[in-house]
């Protein structure tokens, strides 16, 4: 066992800091830094970024854009990332739909929508979860039926997030009841300019915009838009839902966040001292620091494959992952005192600023962040996972 | 030992149930909680009217009420509506004007012919009247307050000031000769930035010490009772989703690992309502150090209590427990910020460990 990283890794992780030092302007660093929503332009222009420097889906197979990185590589660049305060790419087309295509599209679906990913010319968002199917995902109701050479589609999405951006959607929908309601679900993608398609967005518990219902009123889409045989989406699904829960883990956003929370703790002061001399707080910071310690290395293990227990791994990082980041959410709140307070949009009023600028979204981001509990399969789910392996049924 | 509330409360209780489920239900009180004013001046008129005010001010000061368990009355009501009117500032400035003999100043507010708040945080002072730096001289102010509750609206602010000689004093500051910056909180109602730069002030008292931390205790009780309205109605939403929420062919609420988890924040509901009950009758009582730890006590299980509730509301609540248009999401977020408000848990933590015999040798 060697937790050193090679010197190969140390020259790889100075190039990725050479690279976001020439290439990541201290304007958008600064609004990542300050928890500040991105905007649209935001994101492209950083997407983009990445695209010419081939780093923008380092995951995929290099013959479809990708790189040969191995997941130290990986690993090392998200934190590298992080820590520079980069913007996180939108995952729907990188993460997601990518390697589904990847693994189970046509050469032609490969051929025609991964470079547009890349392009940034597709921006897409994700149609799974339904009013009534968010942890029974199975139980989704949204109609594709099968009319000449197209589906005519007929249903509601909801938690679609940044569909409002979005020109595409790629879809789980029913084409079948008949049997195991896992086996008459379909993956389909479909264009957002089709006649018949309504999004309407969600406002959020901090007053934020970034999920979307998306409704479906006779939505004719080509056939040849499914993704692998008709009725075998879930399989897709369970697949797509693994990659995303990797990402879900957030070991250097987390740690990025920690040393934000540790920055302001020397800045804010309690009872006439820095906040981060005050033992009782200094405890609480202590302790979750452990935690993501502890995480790191878990994230290690995991990535260099010899953890014990593969298959529900990434259910155990999702969980600890979104409860670390919730705690320094959590704290960096408090730290705050009573400036906490403001509405996130008046957080300064005339020239006067009531809480530090980097910390000024402080309580809106712990809210919003109670998001990571909830979505991407729940905790609660998370645990299903583990238990049915751990117990067999 | 009767823990049964007098008739008198009761009633004061039933009815500002009745009027705020009639006249500020949880629409409403989101449409004016976040903009323009901020709260709604006709609804504060018709509490007046109600005697709302005049229940936290004792009978010699001109009310009618102003024990502990009158504040944790109205202000329980206020929690189940998440009452977005600056009942909070108005309240600790009524103990204060009481405190000095300011019959003229209390009979205005009782009236709800004007408002007053409450300024003594600092952006380096926080929980902390030790480390003021707002300082008179002469017939005036200099110094800023910061997130003044009710602030946004007030006629008058009284500011907790140096006055010289290491005392701290109470002095009054009219809104209008004042730089008052409003704005909304995340969790809805108002609050002021109060900037004094050789601001015209009255002097109320030059040691007011004892008197500040009093009404802030005041404070703290009503934050106190005003959780325990709002978590008392989030266990309700909570457990009526539960019930009525389908995923996997059964209603949730059947799932015992979500079942024991609404019970254990039941459970610490409990704590809560009996840590303010506690709380509210030492307020009362003159032991300053009794009263002091005893509230501390209670804001401190007030505010891990709070977080429990809500936090565990909206997990159990799914994605629908994030969106503003779920009335839930709303409590959640008051029962977090009433935390940040007169002290967090661990300022409370801190005083309690001051004020108990945990230090004391054997």
């Amino acid at each position: 066992m060697d937790l050193n990283f090679t010197s190969e890794e140390e020259a790889f992780r100075q190039e990725v800091r050479d690279f976001l030092k020439d290439n990541l302007s201290e304007e958008l660093a600064t609004k990542v830094r300050n928890g500040r929503d991105l905007n649209k332009a935001d994101m492209e222009n950083w997407h983009a970024t990445l695209n010419r420097q081939g780093w923008l889906a380092p995951g995929w197979p290099v013959e479809h854009g990708g790189t040969d990185w191995n997941s130290v590589h990986m690993h090392i660049f998200e934190e590298e990332l992080a820590r520079a305060n980069a913007p996180r790419t939108v995952p729907f087309g990188l993460n997601m739909l990518g390697p589904v295509l990847i693994k189970f599209g046509t050469e032609e679906q490969k051929a025609t929508i991964l470079p547009r990913i890349l392009s940034g010319e597709d921006w897409w968002c994700q149609g799974y979860s339904e009013p009534g199917a968010g942890s029974d995902l199975a139980s989704l109701k949204t109609r594709a039926i099968r009319d000449g050479d197209d589906y005519i589609i007929n249903g509601q999405k909801t938690w679609t997030t940044l569909g409002q951006f979005a020109n595409k959607i790629f879809c789980l929908v029913r084409t079948s009841t008949e049997g195991k309601r896992q086996e008459g679900i379909s993956f389909i993608l479909v264009d957002l300019e089709t006649p018949g398609i309504e999004m309407r967005p969600i406002k959020l518990i901090e007053g934020g915009y970034e999920v979307n219902e998306v409704f479906f009123t006779d939505v004719r889409v080509p056939a040849a838009n499914m993704v692998g045989e008709e009725n075998m989406g879930w399989t897709i699904a369970k697949y797509l839902l693994g990659h995303e829960r990797t990402n879900i883990a957030g070991v250097g956003a987390s740690s990025e966040a920690l040393s934000q929370l540790k920055a302001l703790a020397r800045k804010v002061k309690r009872k006439g001292k820095p906040l981060a001399q005050d033992p009782i707080f200094a405890a609480k910071v202590a302790e979750v620091e452990i935690d993501l310690e502890a995480m790191r290395m878990t994230n290690l293990r995991m990535l260099s494959g010899v953890a014990d227990a593969q298959g529900s791994v990434s259910s155990m990082l999702k969980i600890k992952g979104t409860v670390i980041r919730q705690a320094i959410n959590d704290l960096s709140r408090r730290a705050l005192g009573a400036t906490a307070a403001p509405f996130p949009s008046e957080d300064v009023i005339g020239n006067y600023a009531i809480a530090p600028a980097e910390a000024a979204s402080n309580a809106a981001n712990y809210f919003n962040n109670r998001k990571l509990s909830i979505f991407g399969g729940s905790n609660e789910i998370q645990r299903n996972i583990i238990a049915k392996e751990t117990f067999g049924a | 030992m009767d823990f049964t509330p007098t008739e008198d409360r009761r009633m004061i209780g039933d009815s500002l149930r009745r009027y705020l489920a009639d006249q500020y239900p949880i629409e409403h009180r989101n449409q004016v909680a976040y903009e323009g004013d901020f709260h709604d001046p006709a609804k504060w008129a018709e509490l007046a009217e109600l005697g709302i005010l005049g229940a936290l001010v004792s009978e010699e000061d001109g009310g009618f009420g102003g024990a502990g368990f009158d504040i944790t009355t109205v202000f329980e009501e206020m929690g189940r509506a998440i009452c977005a009117e600056p009942m909070l500032g108005n309240l600790m400035a009524l103990r204060l004007y009481a405190a000095h003999g300011e019959a003229e100043r209390i009979e205005a507010i009782i009236a709800g012919a004007e408002k007053a708040a409450f300024g003594f945080d600092e952006s380096d002072a926080y929980g902390d009247l030790d480390s003021i730096t707002t300082s008179a001289s002469g017939d005036t102010l200099t110094g800023r307050k910061t997130v003044v509750y009710g602030g946004h609206c007030a006629d008058h602010i009284l500011v907790a000031a140096q006055s010289g000689g290491g005392k701290l004093g109470l002095y009054e500051v009219a809104a209008a000769d004042a730089e008052v910056l409003s704005y909304a909180m995340i969790d809805g109602a108002g609050a002021a930035e109060i900037i004094l730069d050789k601001t015209k002030a009255r002097c109320l008292a030059e040691d007011a010490r004892d008197a500040i931390e009093l009404a802030l205790d005041a404070g703290r009780v009503a934050l106190c009772a005003e959780a325990v309205g709002a978590m008392d109605v989030l266990k309700v939403m909570t457990k009526d989703y539960l019930m009525q929420r389908q995923q996997f062919g059964r209603p949730i609420a059947l799932f015992q690992a979500l079942q024991h988890r609404l019970v254990d924040f039941s459970i610490e509901i409990e704590q809560a309502r009996s840590i303010t009950i506690h709380a509210a009758a030492k307020l009362d009582e003159g032991d300053a150090k009794a009263r002091a730890l005893a509230v501390a006590q209670a804001k401190n299980l007030i505010g891990r209590a709070g977080k429990l509730v809500a936090e565990e509301a909206v997990q159990m609540h799914g994605g629908i427990g994030m969106t503003w248009e779920y009335s839930g999401s709303h409590y959640a977020k008051r029962l977090i910020m009433i935390d940040h408000q007169l002290g967090d848990t661990e300022d409370q933590l801190r005083t309690a460990m001051a004020l108990s015999d945990i230090a004391e040798s054997a």
